[in-house]
């Protein structure tokens, strides 16, 4: 196999020794594949200099941590500073393409500045450059490198171009020539700098924004469940975070079924529907078995519910084992999406924020406009009355709470998505489920929403301000204090049905 | 008649059994117990599992080899699931009622730290398996980790070095509890003896078992864009991991722009983690399952085979081996040949006979348990990640470097004595 491999590779060589003018010098070749690290990014440049085509595939090869010299296979030892070099190498290569969006593309991956002995090359590019936005951005690119030049008038100006910028890059850049000895340098950088700060602080704010409606969405998903169980039943089912688990083992359980199958990168089409089926069933068998016969006895409830949450995390051990388990992310849910030059948003976020507003949806569709909504909404606002005009009210508490539970199950196949898989999954968001929905006002499901926004946006904010373990005990230090002062929640229920 | 047969049956089954215990008891030799105290469950059970399959492996091989001075070992395994004051009772059990002759276990250094009073009281015997932060010698512990020398230091130094990026920025990032802060006081030392301004130091630190790093890693773009070549020091300890890289790779953070090194994460830690957009992000550990050494293909190969017969989950079709599993194989081998020094199961003796041990280390050198001060002399080896989840070795000490557990950088630390300090010192 190896042989084979080689000699094709050889052969490839020898192809395109004898069709390509050019042959890479040898010499560069050999330092490449010395121990010293200078050297080799000596020899990067000086391989990208000479403008040979064949460069790329051999700093192609060379990043991946092996070249070929005289037909043997060399293996060399690349780090982060030689591999970053060869990134840069690479994308100077295709400035010279042919093909404009790979061009862009590159010059994309360039903004940051390079290399002083890149310099020439991307002059060179740029002056050739048709595309506006690509010349732009290669003016970006020289004037990253430019700015650390001997020469003071080169160095204003590319303070000035810098100041264009809206890349974070530049912004380092613009903080070390804030410092330059020459006082008119030092003015335009700070001025320069002043200006690109302000392009990035609408960055900053966004991507906090987005942290603040992603941590919503997924504090919604855990409480929309509970908002129904507890908010319009009134139980307090405290195994609610261990049915988000039942959820989320489901999920993993259907991701095993997919591996290898080569639709791995959609088992979560079916991982949806399979963990709300499994958990619905496992909620509506504790509904039948246990939960009916403690409805009005919140304390029993409280206790029966806990005790069957421990009884399903050591049920999960038994099964899965106490390790965590691995789900993986498919294809289309890893990686980010750049809205602005420092703020990336997270596919598998992104998709989560969809998914609970479409389950938001479902559930609003579900109470208010269909037979089964109708029957809910009914029982759980008079139950006497209900059962007087002939609703079966002992189904509908099934079906109901079968619904929260499945809810739950939906918010375990997202989270298995984002954090861990494990038995004590649950135990993590019970507490944050009950806080949004006791927050929002109990029995109102636009209320669970607006508190799952505001406790993200809120515990996100003091994150930021105060890092995760202040800001965690100075939420918590504020519910209290907003539920002592209203104890009804954000949002209150008026009506008659209302007792208390 | 079938009923009587049937029972004639089993009382010649019975005596035949009688006659096999009794004979086995005969010839049965000395069995000695050995504790494993490490989390099987919780949010440490991610690391900490395979050092128990770690220490069973080992007691399999040494027993096929005729046992210590003879005697079988028996392993006695406790689950303490990530839970502090609970690791505590459990090594008080495995002393008091199993009588264990020497206990592997603990990871987390609260966890180490809540079992000392006990290891102190009962006069036990610890082999710890991980590194950690130092300023501790106990008469009743090996450290068979890394002190803050033989890892955190070193790769502190990598970094600012021209091959390692040259930083001069610092983002030091930990779970909140002794082990990162103590190592972030240490760096934090010294950072400042090399010149580094306050200014250019952010600490932050996640509660454990953490699993939103939208911010942190938010944070960090922010404060690399404030200046010069930033580098991210992680200490962040168990499952958090995971979500960690998950997010430093969706969010796009390359290793070449800032790259992050990590004490307590290794090849365990990132199964399951898709490591492509993680490439170059470091760890530093006195052992990579990549190094290339005969006793490192002997210990990998003797891991595989082990993890297929006994059916371990991850391992049986992907097997992987760190840092802490080659330290807790040293730590049982050494033992093993100390008690074979010293004649005797008594911790005081065996104590005495570990000093100076050496044990040819998978990591391709000779670990020798340093004379007085209960540390390993370890090679420190820092690795890139590659996109297969294994390290590709950067850089590397010359050769085995002594432990500091008393970090020069801690004020007062001068004073102290580099070996533990016995009863009689104490009370004095």
């Amino acid at each position: 196999m190896r042989s084979g491999k080689t000699r094709a590779a050889l052969a490839a060589l020898f192809t395109c020794l004898s069709f390509s003018s050019w042959a890479l010098d040898r010499a560069q070749l050999e330092k490449l594949a010395s121990d010293d690290n200078d050297e080799k990014i000596a020899a990067i440049a000086a391989l990208v200099a000479e403008g040979d085509p064949k460069a790329a595939d051999v700093l192609r090869q060379a990043a991946e941590g092996e070249i070929e010299l005289d037909g043997k296979k060399v293996e060399i030892v690349v780090n982060n500073r030689v591999r970053g070099r060869i990134a840069e190498a690479l994308s100077v290569l295709k400035l010279l393409s042919s093909n404009s969006s790979e061009r862009l593309e590159a010059a994309k991956a360039l903004a940051g500045g390079a290399d002083e002995a890149m310099l020439p090359l991307i002059l060179k590019a740029k002056e050739k450059e048709t595309d506006a936005e690509i010349k732009a951005l290669l003016e970006m690119t020289a004037a990253g490198t430019q700015i650390k030049s001997e020469d003071k008038a080169t160095r204003l100006a590319a303070i000035r171009t810098l100041g264009e910028s809206a890349n974070p890059n530049a912004k380092a850049l613009l903080v070390e020539a804030a410092g330059d000895a020459d006082a008119e340098v030092k003015s335009e950088a700070r001025r320069s700098l002043g200006a690109v700060e302000a392009r990035l602080v609408w960055g900053e704010w966004l991507g906090l924004a987005f942290a603040g409606v992603s941590l919503g969405s997924i504090l919604l998903l855990a409480a929309l469940g509970l908002a129904i169980t507890y908010g319009l039943m009134g139980v307090i089912n405290m195994a609610h975070g261990e049915l988000i688990m039942i959820g989320a083992y489901t999920t993993y359980v259907v991701q095993n079924f997919f591996r290898g199958t080569g639709f791995f990168d959609w088992y979560l089409l079916a991982a949806v529907p399979a963990s709300f089926v499994a958990a619905a069933l496992a909620g509506m068998a504790l509904e039948r078995s246990v939960i009916r016969w403690l409805y009005g006895r919140p304390l029993e409830t409280l206790l029966a519910t806990w005790g069957i949450s421990l009884v399903l995390i050591q049920a999960v051990r038994t099964l899965f084992g106490a390790q965590n388990v691995q789900v993986e992310n498919p294809a289309f849910m890893s990686g980010g999406i750049q809205v602005l030059s420092n703020v990336v948003l997270p596919w598998s976020r992104v998709w989560i924020i969809v998914f609970a507003g479409l389950v938001l949806f479902l559930v609003y569709f579900l109470l208010t406009r269909t037979r089964l909504g109708l029957y809910i909404r009914g029982v759980t606002q008079n139950r006497d009355m209900a059962a007087c005009v002939g609703v079966p009210t002992a189904r509908i508490d099934t079906w109901a709470f079968g619904l929260g539970s499945g809810i739950a199950g939906l918010a375990g196949c997202a989270l298995s998505q984002l954090g861990n898989v494990g038995p004590d999954l649950g135990q993590g968001y019970i507490v944050d489920s009950f806080l949004v929905v006791v927050f929002g006002g109990v029995g109102q499901l636009a209320g669970t929403v607006y508190a799952a926004l505001t406790l993200g946006f809120a515990n996100k904010l003091l994150e930021s301000w105060s890092g995760a373990v202040l800001a965690k005990i100075a939420l918590l230090v504020f519910i209290i204090i907003f539920i002592q002062r209203r104890p009804q929640g954000l949002f209150a229920l008026k009506g008659r049905a209302l007792e208390a | 008649m079938k009923r009587r047969s049937f029972v004639s049956a089993l009382a010649v089954a019975a005596s035949i059994a009688a006659i096999g215990t009794s004979s086995t008891s005969f010839a049965q030799q000395k069995t000695v117990k050995v504790g494993i105290l490490h989390s099987l469950s919780g949010t440490m059970a991610i690391s900490e599992t395979v050092l128990k399959d770690t220490v069973l492996m080992a007691i399999d091989e040494i027993n096929a080899k005729g046992g210590v001075m003879g005697a079988k070992i028996e392993p006695v395994v406790v689950d303490p699931a990530s839970n502090w004051p609970l690791f505590a009772e459990k090594a008080r059990q495995l002393l008091t009622q199993d009588k264990v002759a020497v206990v592997f276990g603990c990871w987390t250094s609260v966890s180490r730290k809540s079992v000392l009073p006990v290891f102190e009281e009962l006069n036990g015997l610890l082999f710890y398996p991980v590194q950690y932060e130092g300023e501790e010698i106990s008469k009743n512990v090996f450290y068979t980790g890394a002190a803050p020398n033989q890892q955190a230091i070193p790769a502190v130094e990598y970094l600012m070095s021209k091959d390692g990026g040259a930083a001069k920025r610092w983002v030091l990032l930990g779970t909140d509890y002794v082990y990162p802060r103590t190592t972030n006081k240490i760096l934090r030392a010294f950072l400042k003896s090399k010149g580094v301004a306050d200014a250019d130091i952010m600490e932050e630190y996640t509660p454990f078992g953490h699993s939103d790093y939208q911010t942190i890693i938010a944070k960090i773009k922010k404060f690399s864009a404030e200046g010069k070549k930033t580098a991210v020091v992680s200490t962040i300890n168990g499952d958090s991991n995971v979500p960690f890289y998950k997010e430093l790779g969706n969010q796009g953070l390359k290793a070449t722009d800032v790259p992050v090194v990590a004490f307590s994460v290794g090849e365990e830690e990132l199964r399951g983690v898709d490591t492509k957009p993680l490439v170059g992000h470091l760890a530093a550990w006195n052992y990579f399952m990549s190094i290339k050494a005969p006793a490192n293909d002997a210990f990998t190969k003797k891991w595989g085979s082990y993890a297929k017969t006994k059916n371990i989950a991850g391992h049986k079709e992907k097997p992987l081996t760190n840092d802490p599993m080659e330290a807790t194989y040293i730590g049982m081998y050494m033992w093993k040949q100390a008690v074979e020094k010293a004649k005797s199961f008594d911790v005081d003796k065996v104590r005495v006979a570990m000093a100076g041990q050496t044990f040819t280390a998978p990591s391709g050198i000779t670990s020798t348990m340093d004379a007085k001060n209960h540390h390993l002399h370890n090679a420190v080896f820092i690795g890139e990640v590659k996109a297969d989840g294994q390290f590709n070795v950067v850089w590397k000490t010359k050769g085995p470097v002594k432990a500091q557990p008393w970090s020069p950088f801690i004020p007062g630390n001068d004073k102290k004595k580099d070996e533990p300090a016995l009863m009689a010192d104490k009370k004095s």
